[in-house]
């Protein structure tokens, strides 16, 4: 049998692996003075694959027979995933040369992002299990690098074990899927639970899938790993984790339900609603006590999958389109913070939201950035936030009105947490008033996350229209 | 001039805008440069708002129909949201008062701030509360109001902060930011089902579909969702019970609290609800609401400002309770005599933060009224301008306060020949008010500015600067009521109005007797605290558990202070306990059991890690039950039965 294979599809794949391979000879063979080059080279690899896709944007189509979908809704989760994998890699050297093993690191990076770029495209489950195990292997090395310190090892085990416990019932539901309906393509299920109905063992298959996703998005209650992974993993990690992961696993999670089991959605949407409700109470209320800043954030960041879980209520182009536009808009926020946390992680060594005392007279970019990204999240307008909650919450207040209000309640929530580090960064003395100087590369993160974040708020709709257009054909 | 500023309003709150941006990126490091370019930008839009105002108020047409434009800012199938804006005499008076107090305001702060560390990003806030207060104004959809109410707000919060290294000061921030927070959300909500049931959030086109409102929605819906709403205005425009963070808001600079907290930001809930009145009319229960809130808080306000000694409270309290008029007004269904007193207040309210921030610039942070005293041998200008505010809002004719505090009553008394039960009591309370409003007034008056000089005070008199915008605002306390005079035959009511105009005869009986109110009250401060023929202790003493309750604010603090640490924190603290330790528990008795039988579990070395992977586990079985037998359809797979 011969595979019809679509190379002009594939170059920005094919791009990313090449810019990885490259970047590992380099690695090998680059003098150690010269190691520097190859963190700049990454950010501008990636950075020159993500100019490439507005070009991508007009190509879609099947690029591997059955196996390997590149539709818009695909391209535009490659973008976001190439355009965290360029603030991580251009947030990170200076954090990475205190730890070590500095090239690997990039090389590592760029693979996670081809990860995630094969996993938003996949139909199949041979090309699904394959990107997740490309981010997920990968992940755990990186999150594993700080493996002199304890708390760094252990984020690192933790993740290991939780995210292999986690694929091994993914790839178990799979299995059962692929025993009651002879397929490995996703679409093919639709048909079998058309003809043949449901049986007892395809339930059990759908939740175990279900399961595995919930896990890679965080949510209540499979977000355990979450806070002490989050905590533990170098800080340029945990951004990746927070939003490359966070986003391309939202994308897959999407696609499979919305293609294998669209006609019997009104078992599961109970389901997800119940999982969104959870996700959003104990990620905000157990966001309130926590001291650390990452830690903090990670739960913050359960909060977020809580909101865009909700957007999956919608069932209709309307939601997708608001949990594209979302994770597009949290992705900013949360490059903004965790970029400003490893930040002042690198200079002062400390991470306790305390330690954030009077930052704004040290830096006041990285105190706006930090403030304008928790402002953010919180939905305060003219954040961009604000509108990607609008989008959100708007399309499911006529169906599942209580969980919108639930919703705007925990919104309303949030904001005492993150109001709690604005006070401490405007307010506080610091004990040290030496301004932190910052990497240029660094400064450009901050200042493109913020206008971002603040243009999107004042006028959302040209991203807006993007992903709708996206969504409207994804979902016809 | 006036076609291109009545076309280009938009450029009002820019200008300010630009002057924000241009100081946060650029001048910041220049606090001359600051101020000035700040000032030459609100001065702009002072002139803009000039010609504006001028267009408007020769153009009776605009009464009726408003001058809209609108551009799209988003839209999604089912939802579109236009901003634009919206010119009319309400939002050109308000552009007016805005633009003029912000103007002032800047000038003084020229010597108020001067040497302050953070001279630049002070101007930088201003300007930032100036655009977002003029955007306010001019919205033309309720959405997009909201997001210029929650910008004012962060500009409030920040600016009530501004001392950082006082702790009182960023306790007061918080309070500001969250205690408004309660009410932003219940905006929200009803903002949210407004749009649901009407499909738009357009004022105009609100006001056209509120006549026949019953097309979408029943009366007792439309007056849950306008009372939701209401707790907005409430929240920012101080009314009972969410007035708490306006006296703390004091801890502000005094430039801050008489632009943002007396005259322009509070009355942003009195203006949104002026803006939507048309709903509120159409169900008479939530017009009760807003009568009750505001008469009630009214009165309860000026109770407490009885007995505070704190110069600024004092000013606080009765700025609550001096919005809780304009709420009554509104809840009577006068947009005039609200939008009237609204500007008036703007006057001497202003006038009197300003001249209070004058003595605790020369007192050096002297704050209690009874540090005070004999001030007015070498404060004369600030005195004379305090005391003309004093008057004012006291109701003494012919300065501002009086006319329109005069309108108010006026509108309430007529409310309850068609309502007695609900407004014949608030009119009694809004006269019993009159009375407590002068008093209060003057007890700081004699306190402060007249009696014995102590000697240990060397105060001094303010800069030109400082005593520039005094002296203007003293004039337009004066003179600022006269546009609605009752005698005019097209005066403010004519212009600023819902619905038809009517020419209501003045009333001398009640203007005689609110005068006779105010001297009553200004003579009864005077025998207590000038002449000491009453002894003010053995009044306190005499009143005892009311006194107490009056300086104690009620408990009103104590009561949310303690609502806060219970179940605020305590909700997040149990919650993280609870996934910390009962969770974990529970698994762990499971993991003892099955450590039991296997030898897995056994060796792992951290306790943390397989309690996850069994909540992995357990949860998934759980949903699997669900589905077995919760899911009526699913349930019969696994029960059998069914087909």
């Amino acid at each position: 049998m011969s595979v019809n294979i679509n190379y002009l599809l594939l170059i920005p794949e094919i791009l990313v692996l090449s810019l990885g391979i490259l970047l590992f000879v380099l690695a090998l063979i680059t003098p150690r003075n010269l190691q520097k080059g190859i963190g700049y080279l990454a950010t501008l690899g990636l950075l020159g694959i993500f100019l490439y896709m507005p070009i991508a944007w007009k190509y879609t189509g099947m690029a591997i027979e059955g196996m390997y979908q590149v539709d818009k809704v695909a391209i535009f989760f490659k973008a976001l995933s190439l355009l965290a994998g360029i603030f991580v890699t251009a947030i990170a050297p200076k954090y990475m040369e205190k730890i070590g093993y500095y090239s690997e690191f990039f090389v590592f990076a760029v693979f996670t992002v081809l990860g995630m770029m094969v996993l938003v495209s996949a139909t199949d489950f041979l090309t699904l299990y394959l990107g997740l195990e490309l981010m997920t292997i990968t992940f755990i090395i990186l999150t594993a690098y700080k493996r002199e310190s304890a708390i760094g090892a252990e984020a690192g085990i933790k993740y290991l074990i939780l995210a292999g416990v986690s694929s091994a019932i993914l790839l178990y539901g799979l299995s059962l899927f692929y025993g009651l309906t002879r397929t490995l393509n996703i679409v093919d299920i639709a048909a079998v639970v058309k003809n043949n109905g449901i049986t007892p063992a395809f339930v059990l298959a759908m939740v175990f899938v279900l399961a595995g996703f919930a896990f890679k998005i965080s949510a209540v209650p499979f977000h355990m790993w979450a806070p002490d992974v989050y905590q533990g993993a170098p800080t340029p990690v945990t951004a990746f984790l927070a939003t490359g992961s966070k986003a391309a696993s939202f994308a897959i999670f999407f696609r499979f339900f919305y293609l294998a089991f669209p006609g019997i959605k009104e078992h599961w949407v109970g389901l997800l609603a119940t999982l969104a409700a959870l996700t959003m109470v104990v990620g905000n209320l157990v966001a309130i006590p926590q001291t650390n800043l990452k830690r903090m954030l990670a739960y913050s960041s359960i909060a977020q999958a809580g909101y865009i879980l909700v957007g999956f209520l919608a069932t209709d182009f309307a939601g997708f389109k608001a949990i594209m536009f979302y994770l597009s808009v949290y992705l900013m926020a949360t490059i903004g913070a965790f970029a400003v946390a490893t930040v002042y992680e690198n200079v002062t060594g400390k991470e306790e939201i305390r330690d954030f005392a009077g930052l704004s007279q040290r830096s006041p970019i990285m105190a706006a950035v930090l403030v304008v990204s928790l402002l953010s999240m919180a939905g305060i307008p003219p954040l961009a936030g604000f509108a990607g909650k609008f989008y959100l919450f708007y399309p499911i207040i006529k169906n599942w009105g209580w969980l919108a209000l639930l919703a705007l309640i925990m919104s309303m929530v949030s904001v005492y947490y993150y109001l709690r580090v604005v006070l401490v960064v405007y307010r506080d003395e610091p004990e040290d008033k030496t301004p932190i100087t910052l990497p240029n590369s660094i400064y450009f993160t901050l200042l493109i996350t913020m206008a971002v974040t603040i243009v999107l708020g004042v006028y959302p709709t040209p991203l807006a229209k993007i992903a709708q257009q996206a969504a409207m054909i994804f979902m016809k | 001039m006036v076609e291109f500023a009545m076309h280009n309003a938009w450029l009002i709150p820019l200008l300010p805008a630009i002057a924000f941006a241009a100081i946060a990126l650029l001048l910041w490091p220049w606090p001359k440069a600051s101020s000035t370019f700040s000032i030459l930008m609100i001065l702009t839009s002072f002139v803009l708002a000039l010609a504006v105002v001028y267009g408007v108020y020769t153009q009776p047409e605009l009464i009726e129909k408003s001058m809209v434009y609108t551009t799209r800012w988003f839209s999604m199938p089912g939802l579109r949201i236009d901003v634009g804006i919206m010119l009319d005499p309400t939002s050109a008076m308000m552009l007016w008062v805005v633009t003029l107090v912000a103007l002032l305001v800047q000038i003084y702060s020229l010597g108020y701030m001067e040497g302050d560390p953070g001279f630049s990003s002070f101007y930088a806030y201003l300007s930032l509360f100036a655009a977002s207060m003029l955007g306010l104004v001019l919205s033309s959809n309720l959405l997009q109001m909201f997001v210029f109410w929650e910008l004012v707000g962060l500009c409030s919060y920040l600016l009530i902060g501004f001392w950082f290294y006082k702790d009182s000061a960023r306790e007061a921030a918080k309070k500001a930011f969250i205690t408004t927070r309660v009410g932003d959300f219940g905006l929200l909500i009803g903002l949210l089902s407004l749009q649901l049931i009407f499909g738009t959030l357009n004022i105009p086109e609100l006001a056209e579909k509120a006549v026949n409102f019953q097309n979408y929605v029943s009366a007792e819906t439309l007056t849950l969702v306008l009372v939701v709403l209401f707790l907005g205005p409430i929240g920012k425009s101080g009314q009972f019970p969410l007035h708490v963070w306006l006296p703390d808001a004091m801890e502000g600079p005094t430039p801050v609290s008489a632009l943002i907290h007396a005259a322009t930001m509070v009355v942003a809930g009195v203006y949104l609800v002026g803006r939507i009145l048309f709903l509120f009319k159409e169900v008479p229960a939530a017009m009760h609401v807003v009568a009750i809130i505001g008469g009630f808080t009214a009165f309860f306000a000026a109770t407490i400002a009885l007995t505070q000694t704190e110069m600024k409270r004092i000013l606080a309290y009765s700025t609550v309770s001096q919005l809780g008029y304009m709420m009554l007004a509104l809840g009577a269904a006068s947009l005039t005599a609200s939008m009237f007193h609204l500007m008036t207040h703007a006057y001497f309210k202003a006038l009197m933060f300003l001249g209070a921030g004058s003595v605790l610039h020369a007192l050096h942070g002297k704050a209690h009224i009874h540090e005070m005293g004999g001030l007015y041998k070498k404060m004369p200008w600030t005195t004379w301008t305090f005391v003309i505010g004093a008057l004012a809002i006291a109701g003494i004719p012919p300065l501002a306060g009086f006319w329109s505090k005069d309108e108010i009553l006026l509108v309430v008394k007529e409310a309850a020949h068609e309502a007695p039960g609900i407004y014949t009591p608030l009119f009694w309370l809004a006269l019993i008010t009159a009375f407590l409003t002068a008093f209060y007034m003057f007890r700081q008056v004699f306190t402060a500015f007249f009696g014995p000089e102590k000697p240990e005070n060397h105060p001094h008199e303010a800069p030109w600067n400082m005593r520039l915008p005094l002296i203007i605002l003293a004039f337009f306390s004066i003179v600022g009521g006269w546009v609605g005079l009752p005698w005019l035959e097209k005066g403010f009511g004519y212009w600023v109005r819902m619905g038809e105009f009517h020419h209501a005869e003045p009333d001398y009986v009640l203007m005689g007797v609110s005068v006779l109110l105010a001297l009553a009250g200004i003579y009864l401060a005077y025998l207590m605290y000038l002449k000491k023929a009453i002894d003010p202790d053995k009044v306190a003493e005499k009143f005892g558990v009311l006194y107490k309750l009056s300086y104690h604010k009620y408990y009103i603090d104590e009561i949310y202070l303690w609502f806060n640490q219970m179940v605020v924190d305590g909700m997040g603290k149990i919650l993280y306990w609870v996934d910390l330790y009962i969770v974990d528990g529970i698994v762990n008795g499971i993991g003892a059991i099955t450590r039991g039988s296997g030898a897995v579990l056994r060796y792992t070395t951290t306790g943390n890690l397989q309690t996850y992977a069994l909540v992995i586990f357990m949860v998934i079985v759980i949903i699997t039950l669900y589905f077995a037998f919760g899911d009526a359809s699913f349930a019969s797979l696994f029960l059998g039965g069914g087909k």
